[in-house]
């Protein structure tokens, strides 16, 4: 059996890569929405295997609402995104900077 | 497993879920024939929703939904000012929101899920329900962000709000996790009793709690985690400015209630001094870079920045007297939000947005009675006495001053007499300057005047009932469940 | 009691609130009789009250209790006992006084009705002041008659000069404020009250206390050298005492009212007030002593050389303040208060006799335009005369009973300090009697000196204005000799006011007083001055002064050119006011222009004078642009933090 640990560390790893990219990818949107899944998906790992060594479905049950809750932020993320688009004409992140100071 | 449902302890929330629905349905149909009927059911339902939890104050405190769902003092107090305060944004913002031809409906409609979102907040007594909870009120505020969907300024910010918040949620959803697999339990008095009775790793938790703090401070926009604030305030359309403004402080409050007092109280020393960091790093930072703003949404978005950070003395402090504190900061800075965001709303008209510090020079001179309530919302900003303001100040400051952390009670004292300085260029703007242009005209209806009124002298009215006041906040946070 | 204890401000209040409001609807002779019957109630009430006190009961009580949160409350209460009785009944008087006095003073004025409106306020505020039984109280009196004085300074507020007085006038005491803030703060974290019966009573616990990790220093010692740094701000000690002559720009009845005999006395009081504190800190009363004797001596000569004649006795008022100080440094509170008392009688009176000249001289305010109005004015001359014997303490007069008992129980103090003390405030003697006579002389005396117009045009003032005269010239004639006795040895305050057996100078004396005569204390007190260097310094005072200024007139100038280097540094005031003109204003003047050029700050141009604040301008124009607008960054802000926050905490 594949100890907890394993687990964990995967989970640590994909949360990392998915904060890294935001931060470190300054041309599209899109891929701003992709780290943010993964993020999501990372901390979902984790709950899932909690959840399995501890016996207890409550983590299963919470990863099913954040998977719903993502959905819906996917679907406002892209929303905003293709608003922001119409305005603009771009979806490049080094674009957006008229807000600053 | 014996799960004691207790559903009408929710029943604000249920009649709120219901009728946020009925509304869309009701604005889908007869929006356009009936202009106004949106808004006024919503108000007449937040009124309503507003009246069922104030008047379950006064009762004690109790668990539903088997623990999930915490009906006490605290959460009811919260749920009532939450929708008060929804329900004067809708009033101040419908002729804005007709002026711009913006499709008023859907504001009603998000808003009122989002203050479904904050009332699931102020009651949630499992992880589970905090986080739908606060998701339901972040997705409603992307959306009402980005509402003005032509303006590029409108959409630029919805883009940063969201994606920063998304980080903002998956970091506290990586605490949580943490937090579940240390516990073994989602509910939150079960997490505290786990916590106080077995071993559990501390560096562990420490690493769970440094994971929630962040994502607690991202939502106060404390510093360094408040860099959407500014842009967001500023972007967003003022109606969802006054929104954005008021009411989720006081849902922050809660999560912070529930998540750090509730379910990690043993562990206060970590977190105390976590938050006077960015309690710190708040007031300085606020309040420096407000000075130099020319836009007041900005500027206000900055000084939120640094009412959050002395918001948090009280809760850093870690005792009932603190939090109280904290709980009459918030309160108290919820109503001078309305007030100042109301002022600008009030102010705007077709093609016009009184948004440049400058547009409001020579105020005085045109519009008396309003550069008097100006006057006294700059007052109780920077705490001047015998404004509110100056009393929400001195409660959280001695509140630290009682647990003997003197250097960060002088450290507020500093930054707020620095913050006065903004506050009071305002004042020389509206009194001492005169008008560029043309001067300011005033088109709202007789409703938001007169609401926009009782709504800045309240800040004042109430000082002879302080006393009750500060000793009814001690009260609701001694019973508070879990 | 409560009753008329409460009703005693609110009916001042109520006055100033009609006349405020209503002045202008109900006419200047309305307002003026309303505020008027406001105050001559509230003076009966006082005197009801004293009356009572002095029959042996008291009051201690809270009548509204305004916010109580974490085991400190807010109430206002009062205390009344002998100390705050006499100070009522004091206040009070001589507001009456002064109400009267302005009808023919302000006769002309288009703000009567404000000003009536003014000095009724400040009157309620006063009340509260001296009968608070709290510190909160006591903070919201001093704050009150504060503003009120500023508003007045600043009352004819078209004059440039009054604009500035008034302004100097806040600063200086929002520093004397700050330390008096910092006093009550210390006093609440160390009694963890702020009502004075609990604190008294557990101030002999506290005693010793020493600051923890600041080893030197003892918390009493620190809280009172605090309270009278507010102190030194309202009773204007040097060196905080610049505001005082320029608030002369004020009318003259303020003058009185505010600036001679009420106000500037609070600090008195507080310091009094606050025995049971300062008496258990030697270092805390040292300091108060040598700076009260500082101030007797230098303000004192600077009054010599003054030519305006409100001025004269404004710096004649900052000697005397010194000598109230004086006392309460060698713990002698009751010799203090005593002076206080009698001061306000005679002081108010040469105010207000100089405010008679004033109007009789179309308000011209220099002396050397002046002499020979005897005359014209016999009756402020006389009140003027008997004035400045009480002023310049020649038997048998207020102000000879009042000093020389401060001279003496300093002569018998043992603190550090003490011997300076002795030699300054006994100098001090001579030089008021000087410049008090030196005014009478060059005021009335002489041959007259100002232009035909004004001489033709002379008369004697109103019986609203001289009547007020005569009144205070009767007690400034009789209060000494007939309070001395009681309020000096007597057992008087009661317990109001703590002096420990080794600090008592005042029983000491009573003691030589009775050894000498036996019998009548007035008596004792006479032949003691004789026997002692004060009262022939007063005599060679006034001599002197008569010598110079009458006799041979011409011999002044004389000293004057040779003395170059003195009169200078006199008529400069020690330069007191280059150096704050120069080192602070200037100082962040300079500093804030050169930020100014280096940097690029068009937001907040102008609107403070402050170098501070432009340095905040400037840090806050650079620390903006790590706001760059690019979400990346904001996402990197953020994970810095978070990580900052892991090795801080978890690491």
């Amino acid at each position: 059996m594949i100890p907890l640990t394993h687990y964990l560390i995967l989970g640590a790893i994909l949360f990392a890569i998915g904060i890294v990219g935001i931060f470190l990818n300054r041309k599209n949107v899109v891929i701003l929405l992709m780290s943010i899944e993964l993020m999501l998906l990372s901390v979902n790992i984790n709950f899932l295997a909690f959840s399995h060594y501890l016996g207890d479905p409550g983590g299963q049950v919470f990863v099913f609402f954040i998977l719903t809750v993502a959905a819906a932020e996917a679907a406002i993320g892209l929303a905003i995104l293709i608003a922001l688009f119409r305005n603009r004409r771009t979806i490049n992140v080094d674009d957006l900077d008229i807000l600053k100071g | 497993m014996n799960i004691d449902l207790n559903i009408a302890a929710a029943l604000p929330e249920m009649i709120l879920a219901t009728m946020a629905c009925l509304i869309l349905l009701i604005d889908a149909f007869y929006g356009n024939r009936y202009r106004q009927l949106t808004c006024w059911t919503s108000i007449a339902t937040l009124l309503l929703v507003a009246l069922l939890a104030a008047s379950d104050i006064s009762t004690q405190s109790d668990v539903a939904f088997g623990g999930m769902y915490f009906d006490d003092p605290l959460g009811n107090l919260l749920k009532a000012a939450i929708f008060l305060s929804t329900a004067v944004v809708f009033l101040y913002s419908r002729e804005y929101l007709e002026q711009r031809d913006i499709q008023s409906g859907e504001f009603y409609v998000l808003g009122l899920f989002g203050a479904l979102g904050m009332s699931i907040m102020a009651s949630a007594g499992n992880f589970l329900t905090i986080y739908l909870g606060l998701e339901l009120l972040a997705l409603s505020l992307y959306a009402l962000v980005a509402f003005n969907r032509k303006s590029d300024r409108s959409t630029e910010a919805a883009m940063k709000y969201f994606v920063l918040g998304a980080i903002a949620s998956g970091i506290l959803l990586y605490g949580l996790s943490i937090l579940y697999g240390l516990t073994g339990t989602l509910d939150i008095t079960g997490v505290s009793t786990a916590l106080a009775n077995s071993e559990v790793n501390n560096q562990a938790i420490t690493l769970a709690l440094v994971f929630i703090v962040v994502s607690l401070a991202f939502k106060l926009g404390a510093v360094p985690f408040h860099m959407w604030l500014p842009d967001v305030y500023q972007g967003s359309p003022t109606a969802t400015t006054l929104y954005l403004g008021s009411a989720p402080k006081l849902a922050a409050f809660a999560m912070i209630m529930r998540l750090l007092v509730g379910g990690l109280e043993n562990f206060h020393s970590s977190w105390q001094e976590m938050l006077v960091i960015l309690a710190i790093l708040s007031m300085g930072a606020g309040n420096l870079i407000a000075i130099a703003q020319t836009n007041i949404k900005r500027m206000l978005a900055y000084s939120t920045i640094s009412h959050m950070g002395f918001f948090l003395l009280g809760i850093l402090s870690a005792t009932e007297t603190g939090y109280s504190a904290s709980l009459f900061y918030v309160m108290v800075y919820s109503v001078m939000a309305l007030g100042t965001f109301g002022m600008i709303l009030l102010f705007s008209r077709r093609g016009f947005e009184a948004e440049e510090l400058s547009d409001f020079k020579g105020l005085g001179q045109h519009h008396p009675w309003y550069a008097f309530l100006m006057l006294l919302l700059m007052f109780s900003m920077a705490g001047v006495p015998p404004t509110v303001g100056f009393y929400a100040k001195l409660s959280v400051i001695r509140s630290v001053l009682q647990v003997e952390l003197v250097w960060v009670a002088v450290v507020a004292v500093l930054f707020a007499v620095v913050g006065a300085f903004y506050y009071l260029r305002v004042i020389k703007l509206v009194y001492f300057d005169h008008a560029e242009g043309e001067a300011l005209i005033v088109e709202s209806p007789v409703a938001n005047k007169v609401m926009l009124s009782i709504n800045v002298l309240a800040l004042i009215v109430v000082l002879p009932w302080m006393g009750e006041i500060i000793s009814f906040c001690t009260e609701v946070i001694t019973s508070l469940a879990g | 009691m409560q009753n008329l204890v409460l009703a005693t401000p609110l009916v001042c209040l109520l006055a100033a609130l009609v006349a405020g409001f209503f002045g202008r609807a109900i006419g200047r002779v309305n307002t003026h009789r309303v505020a008027i019957a406001g105050v001559a109630v509230s003076f009966l009430l006082s005197l009801l009250v004293y009356i009572d006190v002095m029959g042996g009961s008291s009051f201690n009580g809270t009548v509204y209790t305004w916010a109580t949160s974490g085991g400190a409350s807010f109430q206002v209460g009062f205390l009344i006992d002998e100390l705050s009785a006499t100070m009522m009944a004091v206040v009070t008087f001589v507001s009456l006084m002064v109400h009267i006095y302005t009808i023919g003073y302000m006769a002309e004025d288009s703000g009567y009705q404000r000003f009536f409106s003014y000095i009724s306020l400040f009157t309620f505020a006063m009340l509260m002041l001296v009968m608070s039984n709290n510190f909160v109280q006591l903070f919201f009196g001093w704050e009150a008659v504060g503003v009120i004085s500023y508003l007045l300074i600043g009352f004819w507020y078209k004059r440039e000069s009054a604009i500035f007085a008034n302004l100097k006038a806040f600063l200086v005491n929002r520093v004397g404020d700050f330390g008096f803030l910092l006093g009550i703060a210390g006093v609440l974290h160390l009694f963890g009250t702020l009502d004075y019966a609990p604190v008294f009573a557990s101030a002999p616990d506290k005693a010793g206390l020493l600051i923890s990790g600041w080893h030197q220093w003892e918390w009493l010692t620190v809280i009172c050298l605090l309270l009278f740094v507010g102190a030194m701000g309202k009773s204007a000690q040097v060196p905080l005492h610049v505001w005082l002559p320029d608030s002369m720009e004020g009318p003259t009845p303020i003058s009185a009212l505010i600036h001679a005999a009420t106000m500037v006395t609070a600090g008195i009081f507080m310091v009094a007030r606050m025995s049971p504190l300062f008496e258990f800190s030697e270092t805390a009363l040292t300091v108060v002593l040598v700076i009260g004797a500082i101030t007797a001596f230098a303000m004192g000569l600077v009054g010599i050389v003054q030519n305006d004649i409100k001025r004269v006795v404004a710096y004649s008022t900052l000697s005397q303040l010194g000598y109230m100080t004086v006392a309460l440094g060698a713990s002698a509170y009751a010799s203090g208060i005593f002076h206080l008392g009698t001061h306000a009688f005679f002081k108010a009176l040469l105010f207000l006799g100089a405010g008679s000249v004033i109007i009789a001289m179309h308000h011209e305010q220099d002396m050397r335009k002046m002499g020979g109005l005897r005359r014209y004015m016999p009756i402020t001359y006389i009140t003027m005369v008997l004035g400045s014997l009480a002023l310049a303490g020649i038997p048998p007069f207020a102000g000879f009973f009042s000093k020389d008992a401060i001279i003496a129980a300093v002569h018998n103090s043992t603190l550090a300090g003490s011997g300076f003390a002795y030699v300054a405030v006994s100098l001090a003697v001579f030089i008021t009697a000087i410049y008090s006579f030196r005014l009478l002389f060059m005021t009335f005396h002489g041959e007259t000196r100002m232009d035909d117009s004004v001489r033709s045009h002379l008369k004697e003032s109103p019986w609203v204005v001289t009547l007020p005269l005569v009144i205070l010239a009767v007690m400034s004639v009789i209060s000494g000799a007939l309070f001395m006795g009681p309020m000096l040895f007597g057992n008087y305050f009661g317990d109001a006011i703590l002096v420990l057996p080794q600090h008592d100078v005042l029983a000491k004396l009573y003691q030589d007083l009775h050894h000498a005569t036996g019998i009548d204390l007035r008596w004792g007190m006479f032949t003691h001055a004789i026997q002692t260097p004060t009262f022939w310094l007063a005599v060679a005072g006034v001599i002197t002064a008569w010598y110079l200024y009458l006799y041979r007139p011409e011999l002044p100038e004389k000293i004057k050119s040779r003395f170059e280097w003195a009169y200078t540094i006199l008529d400069n005031k020690y330069g007191f006011d280059q150096f704050n003109q120069r080192v602070f204003a200037g100082g962040a003047r300079n500093l804030g222009g050169w930020l100014w050029r280096v940097s690029d700050m068009r937001v907040i141009d102008g609107f403070v004078i402050n170098g501070t604040a432009q340095t905040i301008g400037w840090l806050s124009g650079v620390v903006r642009n790590i706001q760059s607008g690019f979400v990346y960054h904001y996402a990197f802000a953020m994970i810095i933090g978070l990580v900052v926050l892991m090795t801080l905490f978890v690491f």
